[in-house]
């Protein structure tokens, strides 16, 4: 007997972490970790939402595969870029990365 | 049941936290993996055997060792003398704090925490297997799903070649480079 308010609490914190991982940390591969974090903390959310309101349907599961779609091509895209501009500038600190401000 | 859940919490939030303040990114990587596995786990247990197979098969399978790539082709990653932090970190903290208070107490309002009172999941029959089938139906009917799935085949397709083109190296300064 799980209520549903504690996967919301856990997924709540999960993400939480996340944002501040996305916000605190200087490297950008450390950024794109956290934001996978924040992406599995929607999906807990999404699968405890149907399993408690709406098993019958499968709506709630394919929101959460398409949810983990696009966390996928997010993530190769953004590696991709994070190597490239690693080719260019020899860094891949957030920080340092003003290229489109001057 | 509840002491799994609550084993299973805490290993997903310590390595979780984990990620995002150790100083050596490799190891980062390995705890995020741990933290999917604890994710994987909690879907187990939310009686969702595909989510739990899926998030085995494309986060720990492909996602995490994306990132250990990417980590081991940028050198100077793995330096860890520097504070992996920021100068915003404490200001972060401080907002994402109160933004898990806020979900919380939003959260606490609806449903409440003692188990006794909210009781458990509404009873399913079968759920696994027909959870599956209704995928497999709903995907491929023309009145249901069919749009947003191949739209998310065609994704896939465009972010695999978008990335392989950002990421590969100059051609143009190699070609001047050999003549």
């Amino acid at each position: 007997m799980i209520p549903l308010s504690w996967y919301l609490i856990v997924s709540a914190c999960l993400f939480c972490i996340g944002l501040y991982g996305v916000m605190a940390r200087r490297n950008a591969v450390a950024m794109l970790m956290a934001v996978e974090l924040t992406l599995n903390a929607v999906n807990i959310n999404l699968i405890a939402f149907w399993r408690y309101n709406n098993p019958g349907e499968p709506i709630g599961v394919a929101w959460a595969i398409f949810v983990l779609t696009v966390a996928a091509a997010e993530a190769a895209v953004g590696l991709a870029l994070i190597i490239s501009i690693y080719r260019q500038r020899d860094s891949v600190v957030a920080e340092e990365l003003d290229i489109l401000k001057y | 049941m509840q002491i799994l859940f609550i084993i299973i919490s805490a290993i997903t939030l310590v390595s979780a936290v984990l990620v995002v303040s150790v100083r050596n990114l490799f190891h980062a990587a390995l705890y995020m993996m741990l933290s999917f596995l604890g994710v994987a786990a909690l879907y187990a247990l939310l009686e969702s055997g595909f989510m739990a197979a899926t998030q085995l098969l494309v986060y720990i399978g492909a996602i995490s060792i994306l990132v250990i790539f990417a980590i081991m082709m940028t050198r100077r990653l793995m330096q860890t003398t520097e504070s992996p932090f920021n100068s915003q970190w404490g200001m972060s903290g401080f907002v994402s704090a109160s933004l898990f208070v806020l979900i919380g107490a939003i959260v606490l309002q609806v449903y409440p925490l003692d188990p006794a009172v909210a009781g458990g999941a509404p009873p399913a029959e079968e759920l696994v297997t027909n959870t599956v089938n209704q995928l497999g139906v709903a995907f491929t009917s023309a009145d249901q799903l069919v749009l947003p799935f191949e739209l998310a085949s065609v994704l896939l397709l465009v972010a695999l070649v978008g990335s392989i083109i950002i990421a590969r190296p100059d051609v143009e300064a190699e070609v001047e480079d050999e003549s």
